[in-house]
Order: C-alpha cells, then sequence, then structure tokens
C-alpha cells in the first residue's frame, strides 16, 4: 500500500468506494436485563486508529470484546472484511488484543511471551526467531528478551504487551487502556511511540480508553460513548470544535454552557442566531448550521480559550459581557478565570501565559470584560 | 529494644511442651535398649534393625506408600478439574448445590464416609484391597484438593487465559500451556495435602481394606493393642523425620523463591526504561 503523500489527507470515512475494514450492524448487547451496547452501527477502516472514548461502564469494552471474540452479540451482526465474525471463535480471529492488565505470562520469559501466538500457528522455529527478534527491536526491548515478566518496568511491560499481540500481524490490534497503568510523563512518550508504530506496521487499531486526551492525541477519529450508544463519531478537532451534544460539549475539554432560548435572524443566509440567556442582558450572538426555530431551547457552549478576558469594553466585539473575577486557577501554561456575571452565571476564560513572571493583570473581585465573535461557541439542540 | 518478661517464656515454654513433649519421649524412646518402652536401659538403634527385618511392616509401609501416591495423584487430577469449572463457569442452575456438594465430605465423620463406601464396595462386589483403598482416600482427599486449587484461581487474572486465546490457542491448550503452570504450586500444595492425609487415614482404611492390603496406620493401631513394641517407637520416629525433611525443604525452597523474586523486581524497577 503506497504512503498517502503530505498533501493527501488520510480520511476513508468520507470515500463512499471505501471499504470499511469492521462494520457494526444494529449490535446489541445485553447482560440479563442490561443493556451494555444499545443499537450500535459503526464503520472502522483499514488503518485507522480509532478512539472509543467514554466514561466507565458506557460500554466501550464491551463493544471492543465482541471484536476480540470475547462477547457475542445479542442482536446485530459484525463485519470483519465483510464476513460476519459471530461463528468464529476468538483463537481462529485475525484480531489480537492488548490486555488492560497487560496479561504477559509471568512464567514465560520476554521472548516467549512474544513467541506464544507464532508457536500456535506451527510456525518454523527460525522464522518465529526472526519474526520475534523484529518485534524486539521495534519495541526496543532487545536488551531484555531473556528477562521474565516480574523483572522489567511497567512500561517495558507494556511494550512487551504490544509487541506480542503485534507478532502475528493481525488485521486489527484492540487496545484496552493501553496506557492506563503508566505514569503520565511515560504516558505521553507511549503515545507518540504507539502512533509511531501504528503507522510503520500499518495495522488498524482500535483503543479503549476513558483519557480523552489521550483519545485525541493519538486517534484518527473519536467514538464518544454514553449508556452503550454512540453519541458522535468524528476526527478529534470536530469532536473538540463541533461537538454534536452538550454531553460531547462537556465530556471533552473544558467548557461553558449557557442555556437559553434562539431567535434566528432571518433571511442572512450566514445562520446567525440570538440567544436571549437572561432578563436585561444583551442576547448571545452566535452562529449554526442547524436550524432553530424562534423560541427554541438552545444551549451555547464555548470554550474557555475563546473567551477574551479584557479591562475596559472591547469595541466591535459581537459579544461582551461584564462580570466580577471570583477565582483564579495558575496551571502554569495557562490562567483560568472565574468570573462571575451580574445574573449569577460563572463564565471560565482562559488566557495564555505566553511571559514569564508577568504581573498578573488581574486579580480577585476586579470589574472585568468578557468577549468572545459570533463564531466562538457553537449553538445545540436538547 | 525487646524486654525479658516472665510471661512470656513461660507461655512459649508450656505451649512448646505441649506440642513436642509426647514427640520428643516417643524420639527418645526408640532409642532405647530395653524391649520395655518404658524403662529407660541405654542407647541403641537396635529397634530400627528389627524393623528393617519386619516383612508385615514392611508391607504395609509399601501398601500405604502405593495407596498415598495413586489416591493423591487421581485427587489432584479431578479436585483441579472441580475447581476449575467451579471458578470459570460463572452462574448456572444449581451452582451452590454442586459447590456444596464439593465441600460436604470436608466436614462429613469419616466413620460415615466409610461405612457408605463400604457398603457401596459390597454392592457392587468389589473385592476389598488396594484398589478400594485407592478409591476411598481419593474420594474424600479429593474435595480438599479442590478447596486448595480453587482458593488460587479465584485470584488467578482471567485475561491470561483470554489472552492465550486470543493468541491462538484452543481452551485445553490455553489450560495446560498458561493456567497449569501458573496454578502449578497451589496443584502441588493440594497434592502434597491429598497424600498426607492418605498417609494417615486410619479409620476410612480400617472400613475400605482387605486381608490382602493393609496400610500401616492400621498395622500400627493393630500392634498397639497387642502392646507398644520399641519397634512402633522407631517407625513413628522415622516417619517424623521423613515429614519434618519434607517441611522444611518446602519452605526453604519457597522463601528462597520469594526472596529472590522480591530482588529481582527492585532490581527491574531500578533499571533504566
Amino acid at each position: 500500500m503506497a504512503q498517502p503523500s503530505p498533501q493527501q489527507v488520510f480520511a476513508p470515512w468520507e470515500d463512499p468506494n471505501e471499504k470499511p475494514l469492521i462494520e457494526f450492524r444494529g449490535v446489541t448487547k445485553r447482560f440479563g436485563d442490561f443493556t451494555a451496547i444499545d443499537d450500535v452501527s459503526l464503520s472502522i477502516f483499514r488503518r485507522e486508529f480509532f478512539a472509543l472514548l467514554g466514561p466507565s461502564g458506557c460500554g466501550k469494552t464491551t463493544l471492543m470484546r465482541m471484536l476480540a471474540g470475547f462477547e457475542a452479540p445479542t442482536e446485530g451482526t459484525i463485519l470483519l472484511d465483510g464476513q460476519d465474525i459471530a461463528p468464529v471463535p476468538p483463537n481462529k480471529r485475525a484480531v489480537n488484543m492488548m490486555f488492560q492488565s497487560y496479561a504477559l505470562f509471568p512464567h514465560l520469559s520476554v521472548w516467549e511471551n512474544i513467541a506464544f501466538g507464532l508457536k500456535r500457528d506451527r510456525m518454523e522455529k527460525d522464522r518465529i526467531a526472526q519474526r520475534v527478534d523484529e518485534m524486539l527491536r521495534l519495541t526496543r526491548l532487545e536488551k531484555f528478551a531473556r528477562r521474565k515478566p516480574h523483572q522489567i518496568s511497567g512500561g517495558q511491560r507494556q511494550r512487551v504487551a504490544l509487541a506480542r499481540s503485534l507478532a502475528k500481524a493481525p488485521k486489527l490490534l484492540l487496545l484496552d487502556e493501553p496506557l492506563g497503568a503508566l505514569d503520565k510523563k511515560l504516558r505521553q512518550d507511549t503515545q507518540f511511540e504507539l502512533m509511531d508504530i501504528q503507522e510503520k506496521t500499518g495495522t488498524t487499531f482500535v483503543i479503549v480508553t476513558h483519557d480523552q486526551e489521550e483519545a485525541m492525541t493519538v486517534a484518527s477519529r473519536v467514538a464518544v460513548m454514553d449508556e452503550g450508544r454512540i453519541i458522535q463519531v468524528a476526527t478529534p478537532d470536530v469532536i473538540y470544535e463541533s461537538p454534536a451534544s452538550v454531553y460531547v460539549a462537556d465530556f471533552i475539554g473544558d467548557v461553558n454552557i449557557i442555556e437559553g432560548r434562539a431567535t434566528p435572524v432571518p433571511d442572512d443566509g450566514e445562520g446567525r442566531v440570538n440567544v436571549a440567556w437572561a432578563e436585561g442582558q444583551p442576547p448571545i450572538r452566535g452562529t449554526t448550521r442547524r436550524r432553530f426555530e424562534t423560541g427554541q431551547k438552545a444551549w451555547f457552549a464555548i470554550r474557555p480559550e475563546k473567551i477574551a478576558i479584557t479591562q475596559d469594553r472591547p469595541e466591535d466585539a459581537a459579544n461582551a459581557v461584564r462580570g466580577k473575577v471570583l477565582d483564579i486557577a495558575y496551571l502554569g501554561n495557562i490562567s483560568t478565570y472565574h468570573v462571575e456575571l451580574p445574573t449569577g452565571h460563572v463564565v471560565k476564560a482562559q488566557t495564555a501565559n505566553t511571559r514569564r513572571i508577568a504581573r498578573r493583570a488581574f486579580t480577585w473581585e476586579d470589574e472585568v470584560w468578557l468577549s468572545w465573535t459570533a463564531t466562538a461557541g457553537v449553538l445545540l439542540e436538547d | 529494644m525487646k524486654r525479658f518478661s516472665w510471661f512470656n517464656a513461660t507461655s512459649l515454654t508450656l505451649g512448646f511442651a505441649f506440642l513436642y513433649l509426647p514427640m520428643i519421649i516417643l524420639i527418645v524412646y526408640s532409642f532405647n535398649a530395653s524391649k520395655l518402652v518404658t524403662v529407660w536401659a541405654g542407647f541403641s538403634t537396635r529397634w530400627y534393625g528389627e524393623l528393617l527385618r519386619d516383612e508385615a511392616f514392611l508391607d504395609a509401609a509399601w501398601v500405604t506408600l502405593q495407596v498415598a501416591v495413586a489416591s493423591s495423584t487421581i485427587a489432584t487430577v479431578l479436585g483441579t478439574m472441580a475447581a476449575h469449572v467451579m471458578v470459570r463457569a460463572g452462574r448456572f442452575w444449581g451452582r451452590t448445590l454442586f459447590s456444596g456438594m464439593i465441600y460436604a465430605p470436608l466436614v462429613m465423620p469419616e466413620v460415615i464416609t466409610g461405612l457408605s463406601l463400604l457398603l457401596l464396595f459390597i454392592n457392587i462386589g468389589l473385592d476389598r484391597g488396594i484398589l478400594t483403598i485407592i478409591l476411598a482416600h481419593t474420594t474424600f482427599s479429593m474435595c480438599y484438593v479442590s478447596v486448595v486449587v480453587s482458593s488460587r484461581l479465584v485470584s488467578f487474572d482471567r485475561s491470561l487465559e483470554e489472552a492465550a486465546l486470543d493468541l491462538g490457542c484452543s481452551p485445553f491448550e490455553a489450560f495446560r500451556l498458561v493456567t497449569l503452570p501458573i496454578i502449578l504450586p497451589a496443584v502441588i500444595s493440594g497434592w502434597l495435602l491429598a497424600f498426607t492425609l492418605s498417609l494417615d487415614d486410619l479409620v476410612i482404611a480400617s472400613f475400605t481394606a482387605g486381608p490382602s492390603a493393609t496400610t500401616l496406620p492400621i498395622k500400627i493401631f493393630s500392634s498397639i493393642r497387642l502392646g507398644v513394641s520399641p519397634e512402633i517407637n522407631a517407625l513413628s520416629t522415622i516417619l517424623i523425620a521423613i515429614v519434618a525433611a519434607g517441611v522444611i525443604t518446602a519452605s526453604l525452597v519457597s522463601k528462597r523463591a520469594a526472596v529472590r523474586q522480591a530482588a529481582e523486581e527492585r532490581e527491574a524497577v531500578r533499571a533504566p526504561a
């Protein structure tokens, strides 16, 4: 398969001729009375790094275990390369999984752990050795081949688990919270390593995670899940900038959500909508591609970094409100201001601390102006 | 600093005396030159020599060993299978009843177990001998093995088995290549438990043994009724020595393995990634 040129963006999901590698068709899974997966339809394409993101108990792990073959769907079908995989047991699927606990065999050395799957395929001895060495090089574990799992560190164990699951060159690799057990710094390094390995091997990766930053970093597309349903499937930037619902906006990153009633500006073609949100306050001016009726309930969602904080009222700002600084959270690279409006709403605004030890412009109890443009936020329906 | 306390010293002495005084007396008198058990007449290893020339004792010891090895091996296989099913099968109808039935023989009086087995063997026309003792011992020691192994399986990370399946193992291969090697210490201690239970069982063996086969406990017990002979003391001393050697070896081996594992884990944490 040819490497896509830099200009050509990798987006097989936008190509109607592209056949998906995995297709969920109306899949439902029930455990007794409990519905873990509720009528999910989803397509995942070759070479994708696909993330299933959601809080614990949202069904993301069940979805993955159905791909591995440890659970069978109650209703619906799962197609892998156009074939129904329901009758195929886990040991016959061209799918491998990296487990959350790594599940390394404690009685086998690193080398034997990686060779385990290859030996099951009755592969020749020297080809096994060749493949294992290749995997050891890929994951930079050559020095540890003879060690047992308890003789290496957590980060190394994680790489052994990855090497073992990649050794059989599966069509699809499933990663169940692969970095959950690592500390933050190591986790960030490993995220880039994972992306690198995914690119080198060209394997399709499906990762399950509850860490939105991780999903945003590694994935080509993210599926946000809640209570067994898929709420939105999109690229990380679309998920962040144009969330499909209040749930998604709230789950991904920091957000201000203001409830109000929409009044579309008639016949303007740019989708301008005014949102009345509080008595005696000018309406929020925003734009949307959705259709709103006059008086329809709407939620205006805006990210804190898109709100400017100033001493004086900025001229020609589409939206400006006055408030009082309630709290300041200094995070090093950024500061978050909690500003209380006269209506009682508390709005978060963020500024980047681009200068070192700059005198803080605002402090507690200061009167400030918050402003944002007409396209800075999104308007969401129920 | 710990201070010496008369209370602690006294309770320690009393406790150990309570546990070991009978055995010490037995061991000391096994080296008694006199034929009378209660009169000390000087040091001698004479009774050990006599013991080795006593055909009846040697036969009984051989039967006991055969029964113990055979019954504990069969019990380990069956008990491990039962434990695997009980822990892995999840919820099914009658699960509590099944697990209760596996553990019931633990609390059943041995006399009842022995009697019921005797009645069974008579009814199916099985001649009492070494085979019936093996069957009887397998029956009651199986549940001990099952208890030991299932307590290990409960804490066993299920994803190890799933990983084996995921990498291409059939369910039986997954058990043989992954589960069994990992739970092996528990299986071995189950086997040892079954082995010792079989070695010292008197009640069930005396119900199920026939004239063709007598085990050592039965032999000892019946010869005691004719009076305690110094030979018995010698035999008991040998048994104590064997058991003590086994226990000390086992604990040294496992202690050393634990120390090495801990050292290697410390090393792994310190080594750069």
